[in-house]
């Protein structure tokens, strides 16, 4: 390696503390960003559909969200399954942040789906196979977050959410797949790696656009939360700047 | 081998056995888990009897028909290989059309007329403005392909 940087310091929570919250105001800032360029492609230079009308335009945000829910399930497994492997401190504090994140997102799918679905199928929701399981993953991050808050041993808490959420990364293919491999109501899918985009360009750039936005809120909001669960673990003086004045001031009443 | 090697082993056959087992859970069920039957499971009786399902393919082209009473309508639901009649009553969702892939809830009546007690527009996964779909509609009319996946999910267009 040429580079000097030691990246294995950042696998210990106090160095990826500091190095967290400097990279937080550039994913949120971008995120922020791009979010505005996409909703405005989205809104206002992407065409009408030509049989949905404007109905279709929500795909803006329910893709995205939808993928967002499918890939953060894996990387909070992934993690999940480095700090079995490694017994990895930093590791489990990662997977328990993103469960929140990939939860609403899956909510907002869900959501914004059925508020699609109503103007195109005639139904807020059908029990087909892509929203059925697309629902089980919603259950899943609670249960993942109801495990970890349900035992106070911090250790057993992480190891046994990691195997829930280990065990759950099956209904990820599931989800992705259910329109291939069983008829459903849910139409299939518009972009994929093997046949390519089915939609005009303007419209595909903003959808991946958003896809883009809500990547780095994602990575924005889970190093904040991630810092939040180290100083609650951790219970050692803070290790912000700010925060270590205030102790100075305290320990010094 | 080290003491994290066989974690990691362990944690990845584990995911293995538990993969195999979904993928015989899942061909096990295959029946339960279709949202709705094609016309060519209905005409050779592979459709619950007696009780309500659902059918789905495309609207024929030409085939809906209203009564006079303004509310009761008829078309033909068809997967291209065998047709439906399907009869409703109520209101049908915006995007119904013919030539447009619809699902039907409801029964089979004895004379093999699909009597529906609610109907939906099922639309396809391409998204383009209505020039680009005019444009479309005449390279079809010359022979280009068109989404298949209305009637069948794709991968399974082989098996009809």
């Amino acid at each position: 390696m040429s580079t000097d940087i030691n990246w294995l310091k950042y696998s210990s929570p106090q160095a990826f503390y500091p190095l967290a919250g400097s990279l937080i105001p550039w994913f949120a800032c971008m995120a922020v960003a791009l979010m505005g360029v996409g909703l405005y492609i989205g809104f206002f230079i992407a065409p009408t559909d030509f049989q949905q009308g404007e109905a279709y335009r929500i795909i803006f945000v329910h893709v995205p969200a939808a993928w967002m829910s499918m890939f953060l399930y894996v990387v909070m497994a992934v993690w999940a399954g480095i700090g079995m492997g490694l017994n990895a401190r930093l590791s489990f504090m990662m997977a328990q942040a993103i469960a929140p994140t990939g939860a609403m997102f899956t909510f907002l799918a869900l959501l914004t789906g059925a508020m699609w679905g109503k103007p195109t199928w005639g139904a807020w929701w059908v029990w087909d196979a892509r929203l059925t399981s697309e629902l089980i993953l919603l259950f899943q991050y609670a249960g993942v977050m109801l495990l970890r808050t349900s035992i106070d041993d911090v250790r057993r808490a992480d190891r046994a959410s990691a195997v829930f959420a280990l065990v759950g990364v099956v209904n990820v293919p599931i989800i992705y797949f259910s329109v291939q491999w069983w008829n459903t109501l849910h139409q299939g899918a518009s972009v994929s790696m093997a046949a390519g985009s089915k939609m005009v360009s303007t419209m595909l750039t903003a959808m991946l656009l958003m896809t883009l936005a809500f990547w780095l809120y994602s990575i924005a909001v889970i190093l904040a939360r991630v810092r939040c669960v180290m100083v609650e673990r951790e219970s050692l003086p803070l290790w912000d700047e700010k925060a270590a004045v205030i102790q100075e001031t305290v320990g010094a009443r | 081998m080290k003491p994290r090697h066989k974690r990691f082993a362990f944690i990845g056959l584990g995911l293995l056995v538990l993969g195999v087992a979904t993928v015989l859970i899942l061909n096990a069920f295959q029946s339960n888990l279709v949202f709705f039957f094609t016309p060519t499971q209905v005409a050779s009786g592979e459709v619950p009897q007696g009780r309500s399902f659902r059918i789905g393919g495309m609207v024929e082209d030409g085939s809906l028909v209203r009564e006079n009473d303004g509310l009761t309508v008829r078309f033909i639901v068809t997967d291209t290989a065998k047709r439906v009649p399907v009869t409703y009553k109520g209101i049908l969702p915006d995007l119904f059309k013919e030539g447009k892939g619809a699902v039907a809830q409801g029964k089979l009546n004895a004379d093999g007329t699909f009597v529906a007690s609610e109907v939906l527009a099922k639309h396809d996964e391409n998204y383009m403005p209505p020039e680009a779909a005019e444009a479309l509609a005449k390279a079809k009319a010359s022979g280009a392909q068109q989404s298949k996946s209305l009637v069948v999910p794709q991968g399974r267009q082989g098996s009809l």
